[in-house]
């Protein structure tokens, strides 16, 4: 690569300070503002603050509901991820032959990734609804199970995942497609010359090489689901039935803006830092190691 | 507040002398309110006739979005200084608001200013919950009450007669008929721990919380694992298994399956009338009652939800008079009448009522007379006159998802109630660590 020389010595600092103020102003000044208010018992209106060290944690960890909301954050987190990136790769491959019409088909399935996460929520709660959707009704043919959501937290659940996946399923698409076209022919036609089907081809060959993909996608994915997921929940389930999808993100957005418990809340936005930052430097340490690039 | 207001009265006299184009600008009065839709416009209509009506103020209405968002944004916008005269905030923050010491007291205000208002006038329910120690803290607006809808062609084809159910028994037996002869759904609520909960207790004389429901001192123990409460939570949780009772969603998300006509008989705000009006519009009939009766249990009230309208500190004293004149305009017969008569909402004072008796209103709108006769049916008692709780959306947050944990089979109705309150003490011990 070639090394760029700046011949004035302030023009590439002056050139990044966009970018760091950005960042110190909208990341670093918010985050050490929550670390700060966690310490303290606040009044909504800023009239009372008082220290009451680590009581905010204490609250949150003694808490059943927030072991429960830490699980529910992890299984739906897991199966998005996994889920979503298998099924991603599986349509990428079948999208990588070499069919009539296969520009119209990769834009198509695309379109979810261009869906803001309330909307792809509307849509799902269309499809699932207890009175007006269509898969209720469906299946009232097939079974006499009733999927009442409002009801029932693994259906409750289910929905949101299925709505997650596939808005992300766009996204993940894009990168697997990019990934299978990065990998030569030649390599599979030598594989298939010595004998391997397509099967041991993918597994041998394919996923391995697309590890670095998989490798972004799955932080990518786990950090999607961890935060962005909210408006996904505030628009379908409310965190409810019970709390079985009131996922970390969405208690911490609950307790503070509707009941407006700001240290408590604040507490809960920096154990929520704190898992994604455990969860990404664990990716990099471990994960990266067995990646191929 | 005296002398500041007679130096800056004194001062604008002034200002009036040396600068006469001043006495052409207007005052601007922001009102920040949660009321979308039909609503909206309502509120709009309401500044235009009042900004007719005089030349001195300019109230301006905005939509800041729900009640938590209008809340929210009051609060920040308070916290960096810039705040608005009036925001209107539901009835569960009326703790926090009290508390919160950015509050001017329309009690006080009205006095400051010199608007006398007769607030005897104002109907029982509507005064207690918003007054401490007699006096009224912030300007009601809106207020509902829960009422009964039943869906008059489900009756019929039930072989039901063209009556609302009296008591929580009839509302049993009528909705499993109405389940045998084909509905989708018996009974259903919109907002269930108001409905269900709050104002059940209320309703049949139960205490709530301690201090009596937060009126006497702030409450730190609810007190629905009762009895009481446990009853009436074994009766819905029976319902939902045996399939007469359907339970469609917190807030008024249920109002979606009366409106489409799914429900025979369904309890939720008096406010409803509107949206139900519309819903139904050339596909059903319906009618109106007072909330069933548990019996064996003494006679309270139903208590009010809605919101009020609170005066925020840190504006200028001219603005606080035409925060005054606007209060004055808001109470008057003209303006209590008419809008009760086109939302839904339970008119505010005595004399509104019998303006609107006298007018015929109730005799072409018999439903919108449903939620006054069972207010006026009632006791006010400790138990009845409103429930004030510190970080009540939390606390009801707490109470619906066990309602939901109930309704669902994971809980028995005792295990629900008092997981519910162990949470919800927390809450709202919480609460009065931060103001002891």
């Amino acid at each position: 690569m070639k090394r760029t020389v700046f011949r004035n010595r302030w023009l590439p600092y002056a050139l990044v300070a966009p970018q760091v103020v950005i960042t110190l102003v909208f990341f670093f000044w918010p985050a050490f503002d929550s670390v700060r208010l966690s310490l303290y018992r606040a009044s909504p209106f800023g009239d009372r603050l008082i220290y009451v060290g680590l009581a905010n944690f204490q609250r949150l960890f003694a808490d059943d509901a927030y072991l429960r909301s830490a699980v529910a954050s992890f299984v739906f987190s897991f199966c998005v991820t996994i889920v979503g990136l298998a099924l991603a790769l599986l349509l990428a491959s079948l999208a990588n032959a070499k069919i009539r019409g296969l520009a119209v088909y990769r834009s198509l399935l695309l379109w979810p990734y261009g869906i803001a996460p309330a909307i792809a929520g509307i849509i799902w709660l269309f499809v699932f609804h207890p009175s007006y959707g269509v898969l209720p009704y469906v299946l009232s043919f097939v079974t006499a199970y009733q999927f009442n959501w409002f009801l029932k937290g693994w259906v409750a659940m289910t929905l949101i995942i299925v709505a997650a996946i596939w808005k992300q399923f766009g996204y993940n698409l894009a990168f697997y497609l990019a990934g299978l076209q990065a990998i030569e022919t030649s390599v599979l036609e030598a594989a298939s010359v010595d004998g391997a089907g397509p099967i041991r081809r993918f597994f041998a060959i394919v996923f391995p090489l697309l590890s670095p993909v998989t490798f972004f996608l799955f932080t990518l994915n786990m950090t999607f689901s961890f935060f962005d997921t909210f408006g996904l929940v505030h628009s379908v389930t409310q965190g409810g039935p019970g709390d079985a999808t009131s996922i970390m993100v969405y208690r911490a957005w609950k307790d503070g803006f509707e009941g407006l418990q700001l240290g408590y809340s604040a507490a809960q936005s920096v154990v929520l830092m704190a898992v994604v930052i455990l969860l990404t430097a664990l990716q990099f340490r471990y994960a990266e190691k067995k990646v191929t690039y | 507040m005296k002398p500041f207001v007679t130096r800056s009265l004194a001062l604008a006299a002034l200002w009036l002398v040396i600068s006469p184009s001043a006495a052409l600008a207007k005052t601007e009065i922001q009102w920040w309110h949660a009321m979308q839709g039909v609503l909206g416009e309502r509120v709009n209509e309401i500044a235009a006739k009042f900004n007719a009506s005089q030349s001195d103020y300019e109230v301006k209405p905005v939509l800041k979005g729900s009640y938590p968002e209008t809340l929210t944004a009051a609060i920040a916008a308070y916290r960096a200084k810039q705040p608005p005269q009036i925001v209107q905030v539901f009835e569960v923050g009326t703790q926090t608001m009290l508390s919160s010491g950015a509050v001017y007291p329309v009690y006080q205000l009205l006095k400051d200013n010199g608007v006398a208002m007769d607030w005897n006038d104002l109907i029982g329910p509507v005064k207690s919950y918003y007054s401490t120690g007699g006096n009224l803290a912030s300007m009601a607006f809106n207020s509902s009450t829960p009422i009964l809808y039943y869906n008059k062609d489900l009756f019929k084809k039930a072989g039901l007669p063209d009556k609302a159910p009296a008591t929580w028994d009839e509302v049993e037996a009528m909705a499993k008929k109405l389940v045998a002869s084909g509905a989708k759904c018996g009974y259903s609520s919109a907002w269930p721990s108001w409905v269900l909960m709050e104002n059940m207790h209320a309703l049949h004389d139960q205490p709530f919380a301690d201090h009596a429901n937060g009126f006497d001192g702030l409450a730190t123990t609810l007190k629905i694992n009762g009895p009481f409460g446990v009853k009436m939570l074994e009766t819905l949780a029976r319902g939902s298994k045996e399939g007469w009772f359907t339970y469609n969603g917190r807030l008024s998300k249920a109002e979606a399956n009366m409106g489409g006509g799914e429900c025979g008989i369904f309890t939720s705000s008096s406010a409803y009338i509107a949206g139900l009006t519309r819903a139904s519009e050339g596909k059903f009939a319906w009618g109106t009652g007072s909330l069933p009766k548990m019996t064996g249990y003494p006679q309270g009230n139903s208590i009010i939800g809605g919101a009020t309208l609170w005066v925020l500190k840190g504006s200028k004293p001219e603005e606080y008079k035409g925060v005054a004149q606007f209060f004055r305009y808001l109470a008057s017969t003209e303006n209590q009448s008419w809008w009760a008569g086109v939302t839904g909402y339970v008119p505010l004072t005595n004399a509104a009522v019998k303006a609107m008796e006298a007018s015929g209103h109730f005799q072409k709108n018999p439903q919108q007379k449903t939620a006054i006769t069972q207010m006026q049916a009632g006791k006010t008692t400790p138990n009845s006159q409103g429930i004030r709780l510190g970080n009540f959306v939390s606390v009801r947050d707490a109470i619906e998802e066990q309602m939901e944990n109930v309704f669902g089979g994971k809980k028995t109705a005792k295990q629900g109630l008092d997981d519910a309150v162990a949470k919800s003490n927390d809450i709202l011990k919480e609460f009065a660590a931060l103001y002891k």
